[in-house]
């Protein structure tokens, strides 16, 4: 290590060698910035569980342009729209098609008395292009009374029944006074929104929900002609359609302001922000004080070097080298862990959280910079060293 | 080449301020001829030690003038100071080491400080310098694990080793048994004759001082004799 840093340097080692050489305290530094970056990575690891679980409904729906009442936070929280909007849609040059979308919440019993909220979509059944592949081969079977598809990854759902489904079999139950069987899975994973989510018709949908109407769904999902400019459709549908309590947004961007909503407005999301703040307050601290108790104990032979003639660069160096250090050698195990406790996290709450190969470049990079600008304000204390003390 | 790198002119110093602002050095004047060795005698607050460090680019200096090496110091910049103190060699009564160097680390360090190049000459030319100093057996040891007189000797190693012009020493052989102070006033006395390395000592030892070629004896910050020998 040493010959290695002497070659990349073209000069002694001296920050490593001074880092090594008091062993206790070297574990001790690189622990404090391995939590440090454990801290930040689980605070961003939840953060990033909280953004896929809010796009996690997304991925069942194939459209262009999502038309959504301008009240509504997120895709599964906010108000009506009429259905009216649809067909004033259809008129409008570039749109091939459009379907409402029902939304709502429905609580459930678990056979061990434990009750879970089922998020459920009610869709028109004869339109599968409006759902991603895997549902649209199940959707002809919805067009059965009370059905519906069940998300394999429901919270407390007892993996026997997933298992049948899979299968073949069917599982029914009773919600609200009303029968519902579950005829197959699907695979979305609820995370923060819901326990399960549950995909059926709308005509099922109005029936589990009776104090919904048809004529006013959650939103109306618009699928564009090949070929046509997403965003001149929107632009023509925003001239036809009534404006007042409507917005008009693709299905990315509708997807990109939840996400944005989720994670600066809402409590859970400030909570983690709040975290990942903390976890960089405890490594800057932990790594000021390290290289400045550091340059402290040093000062004599600060001092010798500088009579020898070395100039600031030179200290500035070993303060930086040393820095740097500290940052490679404790964000190491501290992504390992990480790695780990994730693991163990997606065991125990069924959070989509995941290693992201972004997030840890970012954490890296985001390390280097504290750790070089703890060392920045340690080397303040380099003008200390007067080598005219020494005799 | 100066035949005399270290010239002071009416030179004062002063320590504190207000009224307890005190003289520590009263107009000296001084030439220092190349490759001499001069010891700088004086009893404890003489101001011997001061006059050292203004000479050695460690001070700055308030009034008078100091000529070093050709270049004026009142009034120099760090950067013309810090290009100074690398044509001298510092030997401090405490050896200062690195504790993290080995004993050929420490040496290395004050090779590098004119520039990095080829690490096997440096390396090789460390460790002959602290053979001569007889240290061969030692030279990868940390400080931590060599005596006081060893550790000495590794000092001097390092303020020897990039052949500086001028050699400032405080007290070299305080920590030396007679034999190795003895070895390394020798080295430098020969050092002066071989290459024009100029040495001024500030000591208390009596058992280098016939070594010398000029002893100067400083009382309250006054030179009170000079003599060449």
């Amino acid at each position: 290590m040493s010959r290695l840093l002497t070659f990349l340097f073209g000069r002694l080692p001296i920050g490593w060698l001074q880092l090594t050489h008091s062993r206790g305290r070297f574990v001790a530094a690189v622990a404090g910035v391995a939590f440090a970056n454990l801290l930040v990575f689980m605070q961003l690891g939840i953060m990033g569980a909280l953004n896929t679980s809010t796009v996690a409904p997304y991925a069942m729906l194939n459209a262009d342009i999502i038309l959504s009442s301008e009240d509504g936070n997120t895709l599964t929280d906010g108000g009506h729209i009429p259905r009216v909007r649809m067909f004033q849609a259809l008129g409008v040059a570039g749109v091939r098609d459009a379907t409402p979308l029902f939304i709502g919440n429905l609580p459930f019993t678990l056979e061990d008395g434990t009750s879970v909220s089922l998020l459920s979509f009610g869709l028109n059944v004869a339109k599968p292009a409006f759902t991603n592949p895997g549902i649209a081969a199940h959707l002809d079977r919805l067009s059965l009374e009370s059905t519906a598809l069940l998300d394999e990854d429901t919270r407390g759902m007892p993996a026997s029944v997933i298992a049948d489904l899979q299968a073949g079999g069917q599982y029914s139950f009773e919600t609200g006074g009303n029968t519902l069987t579950a005829i197959g899975t699907m695979k979305v994973g609820g995370g923060f929104l819901a326990d399960g989510m549950m995909m059926m018709s709308d005509q099922t949908f109005l029936r589990v929900f009776p104090k919904r109407s048809s004529g006013a769904p959650n939103h109306i999902l618009i699928r564009t002609d090949d070929g046509v400019s997403v965003t001149s459709v929107i632009s023509r549908l925003e001239a036809a359609l009534p404006a007042g309590n409507l917005r008009i947004q693709t299905m990315a961007g509708s997807a990109q302001s939840d996400k944005a909503y989720m994670s600066t407005e809402r409590p859970t999301g400030i909570i983690f922000g709040f975290g990942v703040f903390m976890g960089i307050l405890v490594g800057l601290v932990i790594v000021y004080q390290v290289l400045s108790t550091d340059v402290a104990d040093h000062l004599r032979e600060y001092a010798t070097f500088k009579a020898m003639g070395f100039g600031q660069p030179f200290f500035l160096g070993i303060v930086f080298e040393e820095a740097i250090i500290l940052a490679v050698f404790g964000f190491i195990p501290g992504f390992l862990v990480s790695v780990g406790l994730y693991n163990a996290l997606v065991a125990v709450t069924g959070l989509p959280v995941a290693m992201e190969a972004s997030r840890a470049v970012l954490v890296f990079l985001g390390t280097l910079t504290a750790c070089s600008l703890s060392g920045a304000v340690a080397t303040r204390r380099l003008a200390n060293a007067d080598p005219a003390d020494l005799f | 080449m100066q035949k005399s790198p270290i010239k002071a002119n009416g030179l004062n110093h002063y320590f504190g301020s207000g009224d307890a602002r005190i003289q520590a050095i009263f107009d000296i004047n001084l030439e220092i001829t190349r490759g001499s060795l001069t010891i700088l005698m004086g009893p404890s607050g003489s101001g011997k030690t001061t006059l050292l460090t203004l000479i050695g680019c460690l001070r700055e200096i308030q009034e008078g003038s100091v000529t070093l090496l050709g270049q004026e110091l009142f009034g120099a910049d760090e950067a013309m100071f810090v290009s100074l103190r690398r044509r001298l060699g510092f030997i401090f009564q405490a050896h200062n080491l690195h504790e993290s160097l080995t004993a050929t680390q420490n040496v290395l360090m004050g090779l590098q400080v004119h520039g990095t190049g080829d690490a096997a000459r440096q390396r090789a030319a460390a460790h002959h310098i602290l053979g001569l100093l007889g240290l061969a057996d030692r030279r990868d040891y940390l400080p931590g694990n060599l005596s006081g007189g060893q550790k000495q000797r590794v000092a001097v190693a390092r303020a020897l080793v990039s052949n500086p012009e001028i050699v400032l020493a405080d007290e070299p052989t305080a920590a030396l048994d007679k034999d190795s102070g003895h070895t390394v006033v020798q080295m430098l006395k020969s050092l002066g004759q071989a290459r024009g390395t100029t040495t001024v000592i500030v000591t208390h030892d009596p058992r280098i001082l016939e070594m010398a070629d000029r002893i100067i004896t400083l009382e309250d910050g006054r030179i009170v004799s000079d003599t060449l020998q």
